[in-house]
C-alpha cells in the first residue's frame, strides 16, 4: 500500500504539474469555450423551449439540453467530449506511461526497490484517473456554470444527479483510454510507436463511428434491402447496422450518454426513437432509474473492455522482462 | 554461509544459453568482480539475482532468500545500479532520492539525512536542488551511488558502474564504491569487462564466459596460482635513461628482456626481481621515479577466453 501511494503521488504531481498538465487544462478551457458560445444557435433554441412548453414535458431538463444540443456548424458538447477530447486525454495520458521509463533507465531501479511489479502500473493507472476525473469535473462544471449564466436556468436536482453520472460515466469511459494507451506502452518499447498506435486505435473508431461505412457494408452483406424491402426486412437491415456500429466504444459510450443526458430519450436504439417518439402512449421522460435500466448493457460492456485492456497490461507486465536498455 | 549463491542458474532464451549452469559464491563483505566480454551474460545474471528475470532452471539466493520466490525480500536488503542508470530528469537529484527513500518506506527525517550524507559522500553537495536533466553522465552515476547509500542495503549490485565516464572519473567511481563497501560493510558486487577495474577493488572474481563461469575466487589467489606460471613486467620511470643502467639491469640473473620506451624501461623477469633491479638502477647511477611490477597472468587467461569466445 505505502508504494503504491507514494507511486500514485509521483505520478499525479507529473501529471498536474508538468508541461503535459498545463496543455491539457488549457485543452479544458478551449473545450469549455466552444461548447457554450459554439452553439450560439443552441442556446436561443434553449430559450424558445422555455418560452413555449412542448409536449411530453420537454422543458423539465432544459438544462441538460445544454450538453447535448449543437448550434450551426459546431458540435453539442457531448458529442465533442466523446469523439474528441475524453479519447485524446487518455491517450496523453497514458500512451508513455511505461515505456518512458524503460528508455530513460528508471524502470529497472523502480523495480529493484521493495514494491510489487503491479504496484507501478496501478500507481500509474489511478494518477491517470484522478487527472482524468479532476480534468472532466473542471469542464463541466464550467459548462454547467457559464451555461447557468447564460440560459440563466439552474439545473433540478435530478438533472444534477445525471451530470453527476454522466461525469462518472466519463471518467470510466476515458479509463479505458487510459487503460488501451497503457496497454501500447508496455507492448511497445518506443514512446512514438505507442503514440501511433494509440492514436491509431482512436481515429479508426473515430471514422468507423463517423461515415458508418463499415457496419452498413455489414448489414448489406447480411441483409440486403431494396425499394420493395418489407418493414421487417428494413428493421432486420437496420438492427444489424446498429449493432455493428456499436463494436465502436466511441458510439457504445455517446449512445448511452445521449439517453442519460437527454431523458426524453426512451431507448438507446436510434431508429427505435423514432417510433417511441411518435407513440402518445407513453408521454413524458424516462426516470432515471429506468434511464440506467436502458444503458446497463452500455455499462457492462465498457467496464469490460476497460478491464480487459487492465488484464491484459497487468499479465505482460508482471511477466516482462526488465533490462536497463 | 554465503550472502549470494546460485545453484545450476540457467537461463535461455530460445536456442541461445545466455547463463549456463552458474553456481556463484560470494561471502559477506566481499567485493566480487563479475568479470566477462559484452554478452557473457552478466546483466541476466544479476536480473535473476534481483528477481527481475526468472531463471529457466536453477535457483539464486541472495542472504537466504529465494530471488525468484521471495523478490521483495531480497529487493529490501540489495541496492541495484543498472548498466545505464537512469533518473527522472525533470526532477531534483533531492527528489529523485526521496523517491526511492519513501519507496523504502524510510520516515521523512531519516530520508533528509540520508540524502545530505549520501550527496555530500557522493561529491554534488551543491546538486541536490538541480535537475537531473542538468547532469553529466558521471555525475549520474554518482548519484546512483548516492541513491543506494540512501537505501543503505546490506549488498550493493552494480552493473557496469563506469560505463561511458572518463578515465579519471573511472578511478574515482572505483575508489568511492570501495571506500562505501569498506566503511559500511557491504557486500559489493560489481560487473565490468575491463580487467584492471576489477584487479583495483576486487578481492574476488568471477570470469563468465559464454554464460558459464571460467575462473572464480579470491583474487590474490588466482593471481598466486597463475604467477607460478608465468612472468611478470616491471616497469619503472627515471629520470634520464643511460646505457649504464640498461646494461646493469640486463646483468641481473632472471632478467628475461628489456625493452625501452622514452623515459621508461619495462623489465620482463621469470620472478619478482623488485629489489635487485633498484639495487642495480641505483649503483649505475639512474634516480627512479616510480617502480611498478604488473603480473599478466590473469589478463592471460582474460584474453585467452576472450579471443576464444
Amino acid at each position: 500500500m505505502r508504494g503504491l501511494y507514494t507511486i500514485f503521488n509521483k505520478e499525479l504531481a507529473d501529471y498536474l504539474m508538468s508541461w503535459r498538465g498545463i496543455i491539457l487544462f488549457a485543452v479544458a478551457l478551449l473545450v469549455t469555450i466552444v461548447a457554450i458560445y459554439g452553439p450560439a444557435g443552441a442556446l436561443s433554441n434553449i430559450r424558445a423551449q422555455l418560452e413555449e412548453p412542448t409536449q411530453y414535458g420537454q422543458t423539465q431538463f432544459v438544462f441538460l439540453t445544454l450538453f447535448t444540443t449543437s448550434g450551426e456548424g459546431s458540435y453539442a458538447f457531448l458529442f465533442f467530449m466523446t469523439m474528441f477530447v475524453v479519447p485524446i486525454v487518455g491517450v496523453v495520458l497514458g500512451f508513455d506511461a511505461i515505456n518512458r521509463e524503460k528508455s530513460s533507465g528508471t524502470l529497472s531501479r523502480l523495480l529493484s526497490q521493495p514494491i510489487y511489479r503491479d504496484t507501478v502500473f496501478n500507481g500509474k493507472f489511478l494518477a491517470g484517473i484522478v487527472t482524468m476525473a479532476i480534468l472532466l469535473t473542471s469542464i463541466v462544471l464550467l459548462v454547467a456554470g457559464l451555461g447557468m449564466r447564460v440560459i440563466g436556468v439552474p439545473p433540478s436536482s435530478e438533472e444534477a444527479l445525471r451530470l453527476f453520472l454522466f461525469l462518472v460515466l466519463t471518467t470510466l469511459y476515458g479509463a479505458f483510454w487510459l487503460g488501451l494507451s497503457m496497454l501500447f506502452s508496455i507492448l511497445f518499447n518506443r514512446v512514438a510507436t505507442s503514440a501511433m498506435a494509440s492514436i491509431a486505435v482512436w481515429i479508426f473508431f473515430l471514422l468507423y463511428t463517423l461515415t458508418g461505412f463499415i457496419p452498413s457494408a455489414i448489414a448489406n452483406l447480411r441483409a440486403p434491402i431494396s425499394e420493395t424491402s418489407t418493414t421487417q426486412e428494413l428493421i432486420r437491415y437496420a438492427t444489424i447496422q446498429v449493432t455493428a456500429t456499436r463494436v465502436s466504444p466511441i458510439y457504445l459510450f455517446q449512445e448511452a450518454m445521449y439517453v442519460l443526458l437527454a431523458p426524453g430519450t426512451r431507448t438507446a436504439t436510434e431508429y427505435l426513437q423514432i417510433y417511441a417518439s411518435g407513440a402518445e402512449w407513453m408521454p413524458g421522460p424516462l426516470p432515471l432509474g429506468q434511464t440506467m435500466i436502458t444503458i446497463w448493457p452500455h455499462l457492462v460492456t465498457f467496464v469490460a473492455i476497460a478491464a480487459v485492456c487492465f488484464g491484459v497490461s497487468y499479465y505482460r507486465f508482471t511477466r516482462e522482462e526488465i533490462r536497463s536498455t | 554461509m554465503f550472502i549470494v549463491e546460485t545453484k545450476d542458474l540457467t537461463k535461455t532464451y530460445g536456442d541461445i544459453t545466455a547463463v549456463d549452469q552458474l553456481n556463484l559464491h560470494i561471502d559477506a563483505g566481499d567485493i566480487f568482480g563479475f568479470l566477462g566480454p559484452n554478452g557473457a551474460g552478466k546483466t541476466t545474471t544479476i536480473l535473476m539475482l534481483l528477481g527481475l528475470t526468472e531463471p529457466t532452471s536453477g535457483t539464486a539466493y541472495v542472504a537466504g532468500y529465494n530471488s525468484t520466490r521471495e523478490p521483495l525480500n531480497v529487493k529490501r536488503i540489495t541496492g541495484y545500479v543498472p548498466e545505464k542508470v537512469g533518473f527522472y530528469d525533470d526532477l531534483t537529484a533531492a527528489y529523485n532520492l526521496t523517491y526511492t527513500a519513501r519507496l523504502n518506506g524510510l520516515s521523512e527525517v531519516l530520508t533528509n539525512k540520508r540524502i545530505a550524507e549520501a550527496l555530500d559522500i557522493v561529491g554534488l553537495p551543491k546538486a541536490a536542488e538541480r535537475k537531473v536533466g542538468e547532469f553529466s553522465r558521471g555525475m549520474k552515476q554518482r548519484l546512483a551511488i548516492a541513491d543506494i547509500l540512501v537505501k543503505q542495503p546490506k549488498i550493493a549490485i552494480m552493473d557496469e558502474p563506469t560505463s561511458g565516464i572518463d578515465p579519471e572519473g573511472i578511478v574515482q567511481m572505483l575508489d568511492l564504491i570501495a571506500k562505501i563497501a569498506k566503511e559500511r560493510k557491504m557486500t559489493v558486487i560489481m560487473s565490468s569487462h575491463q580487467l584492471y577495474q576489477v584487479q583495483r577493488i576486487c578481492n574476488r572474481v568471477g570470469m563468465l564466459m559464454n554464460g558459464r563461469l571460467v575462473v572464480a575466487g579470491l583474487l590474490d589467489e588466482l593471481s598466486k596460482e597463475a604467477m607460478g606460471s608465468s612472468q611478470f613486467s616491471i616497469e619503472v620511470k627515471l629520470t634520464e635513461i643511460t646505457q649504464a643502467v640498461i646494461e646493469a639491469i640486463k646483468r641481473i640473473s632472471g632478467v628475461l628482456s628489456i625493452e625501452r620506451s622514452k623515459d621508461k624501461l619495462s623489465v620482463s623477469c621469470s620472478e619478482d626481481l623488485r629489489p635487485q633491479v633498484a639495487r642495480a638502477i641505483v649503483d649505475a647511477g639512474g634516480l627512479m621515479i616510480e617502480m611498478k611490477i604488473q603480473s599478466y597472468a590473469l589478463e592471460d587467461i582474460y584474453l585467452k577466453y576472450f579471443r576464444e569466445g
